[in-house]
C-alpha cells in the first residue's frame, strides 16, 4: 500500500513533482466510502467490547443461561431476505435500472422494520416469560446487545428512507449509486454482526 | 468510471451570506473551529472556578465555608471530566483539528461540512446537559471523575440519580459528536489532500491530529460501553457492575456484577485519552518550536513514527490506573513493563524537541516561551509517570497528592500551555492581527512560574503521604503542620495562576481590535495555512486554484535561499549540492 511505504520517504530530499501527479488521497474511492469503512470499525470496536465483557461476566457465579425463542430465527432470516433486496437493488443501481432499483431498495429497508418489529415481540416474549431485563446478567446482556444491534439499524434506516426519496427524483446515477451502496456496506455488516451476536447470544 | 480525487473533484461553494448561516449554523471549518473553542474555553472557566473552590477549601479549612463535603466531592467530579473531556478533546481535536486539517492539508474545507457542524451541535448540547446537572435536585455527581460504580449510583454519593444520569447521557451525546468529527478529520487528511501532499509532506500538528482522532474513535466506544452499561445498572436495575451490596442499611437488588469490570473499560478508554489530549499537543508545539527556532524539526520521521508508536502502545497500558484495585503479580509486571516501554517514543520526542532548539536562530516570542515552557513541564509530568508506572512505588504513592501533581504536570499544565503556544502563534491567522507581545509574556511568566507553584509542593505533599480527595485533614498524627502551610501557599499560587488567565483574554479581545495588522504571515511560516491569499482566510480558504505542494513542511533557514524559510508550495530545489558541502564538513573536522 502506498501509504504504508512512503512513511519512509525522506520528505526532506528534494523531489522533481511529476506531471501526472494529481491530489494524494490514500485511498483510490471516494471519501464517503473511507468514512463508513472507518464508522464499522468504530462499531465493530463497540460490539467486541460488549462480547469481551459479556465473557468476563458469564464467569461471576450468577449466570443463568438464557433459552433463546426460536422466532429469533425468522427474524434471522428475515434480516438475510433484507440483505439480499439491498445487494439486488445496487446491482439494478449498476445496471441503471431504476425502477427495479427502487422496488427492491424499498423492500430491503421494510424487511429491516419487520426484522426490529421481530426483535420487539421477541422481547415481549422473553419479558412476560418472567425473562425482564433484570431477571439475571444473560437476559440483561441479551436486551442490550439485541436493543443496539436495532439501534444501529435505525441510524441505517434514516440514510436508507433520504436514499429512497432520492431514488424517486431524477438524480445523478452515481451518486445514487454510492449511497445505495453504502446503505447496502452498512447492511451486510449489520447482518454479519448480528449473525455473530446470534452465536453468541445462543450458544451461551 | 475510474475514481478522480476529492480535490479535483468539481464543488459548488455555498458562500454564506446571512449571519445566521455565517456565524450560526455555518458549515465553515473554521467558524465551527472558533465555536468549538469558545464553548470548550467557557465550559473550562467553569472547572477552572470549581478549582478555586476546592484549593479554598484545602489551602483554608476553617476560614471559607463555600463548599460542604458533597460539594467538594461534586467540584472534584465535574472539574475532572470537564477539564479532560469538554475542555482539553474538545479544544485540540474541535477546535484546532477544525481549523488546521483542512488549511494545513490544503483542502478547501472538511469533506463532510454538513457532519461537521452537526458534531458541534451535538458537543454544544452535550455540554448543556452536563451543565443542567448543576441545576437538579441534588446536584451533579460526585463520584470522581472515573464514576466508579458501586459508589456512583448508591445513596451516600452526591448526584447518584439524576446527576449521574445526566452525566451519562451527556458522555453518550459527547461521544456520538466527537465520532461525527473524527470521521470527518480522518477522512479529510486521508483523502483531501491537495496536489504534492504526501503523508510525510504533512506537518507534525496533523500527524497528531490524525492519529489522536484515531485512539478517539478507537477509545471512546469503550466510555460508550461502559456508560451505557451502567446507565442499565442505575436505570433499570441490571447487575453488570454492581455487586450485592448495602447501602444505608439496606440490601440493594443488585446481585453479583463486577466493578472491577467497569475499571477495565473505564481505562480501557481512559488511557488512551491521556494520549487524545497529548498528541495534538506534541505536534502542535512541534511546529511552534520548529517556527520560531528558525529550524527544521529535529527528526521528522522519527516524530511521525514516535506518534504513531505512542498511539498504539497507548492501548496496552490501562491497567497501570488500577493497581490498587488488586491484579494478578504477572498482569502488575505486563503493565508496567509496557508502561514504561512507551517512555522510549516519548523520551525520543522530548530530545528531538531540545535538538531542534540546539543552534538553533531562537525568537523569544510569547508562543515560544509557551512551547519551551510544555517542555519542561512535559519532562517533569513524564519523570513522575516513570515512578508512578513501576506496581511498588504506586502502590504507596498512589492515593496521595503526587499523583495529583503528576497529572496535573503531564496532562494538565503541559496541554494547556501548548493551548496557549498555539493561540498565541495562530491568533494572527484567524484574526488579522497580532497579539501584544508584553502582555502575551506577562502571562507566560505567570501562568507558567505559578504552575510550578502549585504543582511542585504538591510532589512533596504526596511523600509525606497526604491523600488525595480528602474533604479536609482533620488532625492526622502522621502529617505535619507545615503541610498545611504548603497547602496555603498552593492556594495562593493557584488563585494567583487563576487571576492570571485575565491577561489572556483582556489580550485577545483587546488585540482583535487594536492589535498590530499581522499580514497573511508574520511569523515566517512554512506551512500551507500561512499562504491563504486572504488573512483570515475567506470561505473556501484558496481562492480559484488550490495550492500545489513541492517540499516539506520545515524547510527553515536553508543555506543559499535568501529567506531563512521556504514555503510549502513553493517550486525549485534549492538544496546545497555535496560538493558545496564538502569544504564545511572539512572546516568541522
Amino acid at each position: 500500500m502506498s501509504m504504508l511505504r512512503s512513511v519512509a520517504d525522506k520528505p526532506w530530499e528534494y523531489q522533481p513533482p511529476s506531471q501526472e501527479t494529481g491530489p494524494e488521497s490514500a485511498f483510490g474511492f471516494s471519501p464517503e466510502r473511507v468514512a463508513l469503512a472507518l464508522f464499522l470499525v468504530v462499531v465493530g470496536i463497540i460490539f467486541s467490547l460488549l462480547g469481551v465483557t459479556y465473557f468476563l461476566r458469564m464467569e461471576l457465579g450468577d449466570w443463568v443461561p438464557l433459552a433463546d425463542p426460536a422466532m429469533l430465527w425468522v427474524n434471522t432470516a428475515v434480516l438475510i431476505a433484507s440483505s439480499v433486496f439491498f445487494q439486488w437493488a445496487l446491482l439494478a443501481c449498476r445496471r441503471d435500472d431504476r425502477p427495479v432499483a427502487r422496488k427492491t431498495f424499498i423492500i430491503g429497508g421494510m424487511l429491516a422494520l419487520l426484522f426490529i418489529a421481530g426483535q420487539l415481540a421477541v422481547w415481549q416474549q422473553l419479558d412476560s416469560g418472567g425473562f425482564g431485563v433484570q431477571a439475571n446478567p444473560a437476559s440483561a446482556f441479551f436486551y442490550l446487545l439485541t436493543g443496539l444491534h436495532a439501534a444501529h439499524l435505525l441510524g441505517g434506516l434514516w440514510v436508507w428512507s433520504k436514499t429512497s426519496f432520492r431514488l424517486f427524483r431524477e438524480e445523478d446515477s452515481q451518486a445514487l449509486e454510492l449511497s445505495v451502496q453504502l446503505c447496502t456496506t452498512y447492511w451486510h455488516f449489520l447482518l454479519l454482526l448480528w449473525v455473530v451476536l446470534f452465536a453468541l447470544l445462543a450458544n451461551t | 468510471m475510474a475514481y478522480v480525487p476529492f480535490a479535483d473533484q468539481a464543488h459548488e461553494l455555498h458562500d454564506p451570506h446571512s449571519f445566521v448561516t455565517k456565524y450560526i449554523w455555518s458549515q465553515d471549518h473554521k467558524v465551527i473551529a472558533i465555536q468549538y473553542g469558545g464553548t470548550a474555553v467557557c465550559v473550562g472557566l467553569v472547572a477552572l472556578i470549581l478549582s478555586i473552590l476546592m484549593r479554598l477549601q484545602l489551602g483554608f479549612p476553617d476560614t471559607f465555608s463555600l463548599i460542604d463535603p458533597s460539594s467538594y466531592y461534586q467540584a472534584v467530579t465535574m472539574h475532572g471530566m470537564i477539564m479532560v473531556i469538554y475542555l482539553l478533546t474538545a479544544l485540540f481535536l474541535g477546535g484546532f483539528g477544525n481549523y488546521l486539517v483542512p488549511l494545513m492539508c490544503g483542502a478547501r474545507d472538511m469533506v463532510f461540512p454538513f457532519l461537521n457542524m452537526l458534531s458541534f451541535w451535538f458537543y454544544l448540547v452535550s455540554v448543556l446537559i452536563l451543565m443542567t446537572s448543576f441545576l437538579v435536585t441534588g446536584g451533579p455527581t460526585g463520584a470522581g471523575w472515573t464514576l466508579y460504580p458501586p459508589q456512583t449510583i448508591t445513596s451516600g454519593t452526591p448526584g447518584h440519580d439524576l446527576g449521574i444520569t445526566l452525566m451519562l447521557a451527556s458522555l453518550v451525546v459527547f461521544i456520538i459528536a466527537f465520532t461525527m468529527g473524527g470521521l470527518n478529520y480522518v477522512t479529510t487528511i486521508l483523502q483531501a489532500r491537495t496536489r504534492g501532499m504526501t503523508m510525510m509532506r504533512l506537518p507534525l500538528s496533523i500527524w497528531g491530529i490524525l492519529t489522536a482522532t484515531v485512539l478517539g474513535l478507537f477509545a471512546f466506544p469503550a466510555l460508550l460501553v461502559s456508560a451505557i452499561m451502567l446507565g442499565f445498572d442505575l436505570l433499570l436495575g441490571t447487575s453488570f457492575f454492581m455487586p450485592a451490596v448495602m447501602s444505608a442499611g439496606e440490601q440493594l437488588d443488585y446481585n453479583g456484577g463486577s466493578p472491577i469490570l467497569f475499571q477495565h473499560l473505564f481505562w480501557f478508554f481512559g488511557h488512551p485519552e491521556v494520549y487524545i489530549v497529548a498528541l495534538p499537543a506534541f505536534g502542535l508545539v512541534s511546529d511552534v518550536l520548529s517556527t520560531h527556532a528558525r529550524k527544521n524539526i529535529f527528526g521528522y520521521r522519527m516524530m511521525v513514527w514516535a506518534i504513531v508508536a505512542i498511539g498504539g502502545l497507548s492501548f496496552i497500558v490501562w491497567a497501570h490506573h488500577m493497581y490498587v484495585s488488586g491484579m494478578n503479580p504477572y498482569f502488575g509486571f505486563f503493565f508496567a513493563t509496557t508502561t514504561l516501554i512507551i517512555a522510549v517514543p516519548t523520551a525520543l520526542k522530548v530530545y528531538n524537541w531540545v535538538l531542534t532548539l540546539w543552534e538553533g536562530d531562537i525568537h523569544l516570542t510569547t508562543p515560544m516561551l509557551f512551547a519551551i515552557g510544555f517542555i519542561f513541564t512535559f519532562i517533569h509530568g513524564g519523570l513522575t509517570g516513570l515512578f508512578l508506572g513501576n506496581v511498588v512505588i504506586d502502590l504507596p504513592l498512589s492515593d496521595t497528592y503526587f499523583v495529583v501533581a503528576h497529572f496535573h504536570m503531564v496532562m494538565g499544565v503541559s496541554p494547556i500551555l501548548v493551548v496557549y503556544a498555539a493561540l498565541y502563534h495562530w491568533y494572527p491567522k484567524m484574526t488579522g492581527r497580532m497579539m501584544h507581545e508584553g502582555l502575551g509574556k506577562l502571562h507566560f511568566w505567570c501562568t507558567f512560574l505559578g504552575t510550578y507553584a502549585i504543582y511542585l509542593p504538591m510532589h512533596y505533599l504526596g511523600f509525606l503521604g497526604v491523600p488525595r480527595r480528602y474533604y479536609a485533614m482533620g488532625s492526622t498524627d502522621f502529617i505535619p503542620p507545615s503541610a498545611q502551610t504548603l497547602n496555603e501557599n498552593i492556594t495562593l499560587a493557584a488563585i494567583f495562576v487563576a487571576l492570571a488567565q485575565i491577561l489572556f483574554f483582556i489580550n485577545v479581545f483587546w488585540s482583535m481590535r487594536a492589535g498590530k495588522p499581522a499580514g497573511p504571515n508574520p511569523w515566517g511560516a512554512t506551512t500551507l495555512e500561512w499562504q491563504t491569499p486572504d488573512t483570515p482566510p475567506k470561505h473556501g480558504n484558496w481562492g480559484p486554484e488550490l495550492p500545489t505542494v513541492h517540499r516539506w513542511a520545515y524547510d527553515y533557514s536553508v543555506p543559499g535561499y535568501p529567506q531563512d524559510f521556504i514555503p510549502q508550495n513553493v517550486p525549485g530545489d534549492f538544496s546545497v549540492s555535496q560538493e558545496d558541502e564538502a569544504p564545511e564538513k572539512e572546516h568541522l573536522q
